[in-house]
């Protein structure tokens, strides 16, 4: 994750466009009723597989991306041109092991991948075209709509039960949502790195970003796609201060310290630190690849959600009589979702009398651990899913 | 490498004699919790012996991600603070063997264990050991045996009892002594199943089958 490159800043200068990617795709025509109340005519899901699908459709185990991640697990992004975000886990031999389960990775609704949201062609209430992005008119979504629509996918690809839903931050959610409403369609579910429902002051992180993009007098009111210019001064400073909590303070200090670009010791002229260097980076390559009203869109659904509240106040509501087997995993030094929110989920898993096992792992590297090099959570994740296979008989 | 170590077939190599003795008490197909479970030795032979859904709690990290690894419902955690989370009568026996004497509160914990489960079996060592009070009574020193082998001053053993202690704690509470017996340190299981008094002086730990009254 913490690849230095040069700097590349101007922040100011033009951004080059999205490179155009014809992304794999299941339209529904059917209709999909959100939370806000708003239904979406026609709606589409861009979706990757990795592995063989087995004759029982028994073996076949969702992945839920994160925040900016996208369908490209495994594989090299066409966008970017880098590898899958979850190279290091799913593959031949891996925990998620593509010679033995079927996965799937699908763009969340409001996503900028090919999914059905602000950056796609906006429909009317007959599902017409309207010949522009849906942008800011795209109707507010929940963690919730993402999963019913996955949820789509999933019978379409013909599987009535997942072997599993793994996620990790926004992909946690989603899975803890997939168990809380479709239990008998989730075998096992892994909800990495994440909390049930947003705090204040992950609300308030997220306030920042907006704000930055709102600020950007490129993002005009949301129609920026009005003459081809994107945000990219504040859509970068929103990855910026996000991309602060994804790191632990000690992952930081041990990868730049007070170090200097190009000088041993402070002139107090043009002096940049190194992790300013980092961070500006960070910036710069991300609104190359991620629509700012997704931003929005997206940063809005993981404030929204409140599992509790969505079962009378009580989270063990929500899972109350499940069958569901949970692996929760938590990272020590991840401050955005600390496993103080794990170990909530976890006793409210024990309180409903799930089949529940957690783990914290040690660690330095912040929240970003469940993108990184961590064998004994590796270890555990292929473990908890050959056991999960194992009792299937898959 | 999941391939190579089927969960389900895990094998407890390494079980200790008295976890064979406790699994002796679970009837079949049982729900079980396991509070101190280790790496789940305990829990994998319940599963595959007695079809139990067998689930433990367990403090030292590395042997939650042993167990969680090997496909066991293991979460991280303790007796003193997690038991209050589990809804009344959720397990058919809550296990808890060895750790007794190292809780912060034994009696709250005992309390929570017959509360979410309708049987308690509990495994300590027995402080009444006649070594125990020889050392102490000729030397004057806390005492350094096989079971109590770890200094005053570093040994997480801050309540150990004997049986009888143990007898009167169960009168106490109001709990039922469905079975019991005294074993020595390698939990092979020791012949004084009579006498309370004698099993109070020769047996190295004991086990209890406890319900509510």
């Amino acid at each position: 994750m913490l690849r230095h490159q040069a700097t590349p800043m101007a922040m100011s200068a033009p951004v080059a466009p999205f490179p155009q990617v014809d992304h794999q795709r299941a339209v529904f025509a059917e209709e999909l009723a959100l939370d806000c109340g708003v239904t979406l005519a026609s709606h589409a899901v861009a979706y990757r597989t990795y592995g063989r699908l087995n004759a029982a459709h028994s073996n076949a185990v969702l992945v839920c991306h994160a925040l900016t991640g996208d369908q490209y697990l495994a594989e090299t992004n066409p966008v970017t041109g880098k590898p899958g975000w979850w190279d290091n886990i799913v593959g031949p031999g891996r925990p998620l092991d593509t010679n033995r389960y079927f996965i799937i990775c699908a763009n969340v609704l409001g996503g900028c991948m090919g999914s059905t949201g602000p950056r796609e062609e906006m429909t009317d209430a007959a599902g017409q075209g309207q010949g522009r992005p849906w942008g800011t008119d795209f109707p507010n979504i929940t963690i919730r709509d993402m999963v019913r629509q996955q949820k789509r996918l999933v019978e379409h690809l013909g599987i009535e039960r997942l072997l599993a839903v793994v996620g990790g931050s926004m992909g946690g959610m989603q899975a803890l949502q997939w168990a809380a409403c479709y239990p008998e369609s989730v075998y096992g579910c892994v909800p990495i790195a994440c909390a049930a429902q947003h705090s204040a002051q992950n609300i308030a992180f997220d306030e920042v970003g907006r704000a930055a993009i709102h600020a950007d007098p490129d993002y005009k009111g949301g129609r920026y796609w009005e003459d081809g210019r994107v945000p990219a001064q504040g859509l970068s400073v929103a990855r910026m201060v996000a991309h602060i909590t994804y790191l632990s303070e000690e992952a930081l200090q041990r990868k730049f310290g007070r170090k200097l670009r190009g000088a041993q010791t402070l002139t107090l002229l043009e002096d940049v630190f190194e992790v300013q260097s980092y961070l500006r980076y960070q910036g710069s390559t991300f609104v190359r690849r991620f629509d700012a009203n997704s931003y929005l869109t997206i940063t809005r659904a993981t404030d929204y959600l409140d599992i509790a509240a969505e079962h009378d106040g009580s989270l063990a509501n929500a899972f109350s009589g499940t069958a569901t087997r949970f692996f929760v995993a938590s990272f020590s030094s991840d401050w955005l979702y600390p496993t103080s929110e794990s170990r909530h989920i976890v006793r409210a898993l024990n309180a409903a009398a799930a089949n529940v096992s957690f783990v914290e792992f040690p660690t330095d590297k912040g929240h970003d651990a469940f993108l990184l090099e961590e064998p004994e959570f590796h270890r555990a994740l292929g473990g908890f899913l050959a056991g999960c296979a194992a009792r299937l008989g898959v | 490498m999941p391939d190579t170590h089927p969960p389900i077939q895990y094998v407890a190599k390494n079980m200790r004699l008295d976890l064979r003795l406790i699994a002796e008490m679970v009837t079949p197909g049982a729900r079980v919790l396991d509070i101190g479970c280790g790496d789940g030795a305990l829990l994998a032979h319940l599963t595959t012996t007695k079809g139990a859904d067998a689930r433990g709690i367990e403090i030292d990290m590395a042997e939650v991600t042993e167990a969680v690894a090997n496909g066991l419902a293991v979460i991280h955690g303790d007796a003193d603070n997690d038991l209050a989370f589990y809804p009344d009568a959720a397990f058919d026996y809550v296990i808890l063997s060895r750790t007794l004497q190292a809780v912060e509160r034994p009696r709250e914990v005992l309390r929570q264990m017959l509360r979410i489960g309708r049987h308690a079996i509990v495994s300590f060592p027995n402080f009444g050991h006649w070594q125990v009070r020889w050392q102490l009574l000729t030397g004057g020193h806390m005492p350094m045996t096989g079971t109590w082998h770890r200094p005053w001053y570093e040994t997480p053993n801050i309540h150990p009892c004997s049986i009888r202690d143990f007898f009167d704690l169960c009168a106490l509470e109001g709990y039922v002594v469905e079975q019991w017996l005294a074993a020595d340190e390698n939990g092979l299981r020791a012949p004084w199943r009579r006498s309370a008094r004698l099993a109070n002086l020769f047996g190295e730990q004991a086990l209890f089958l406890l319900r509510r009254g």
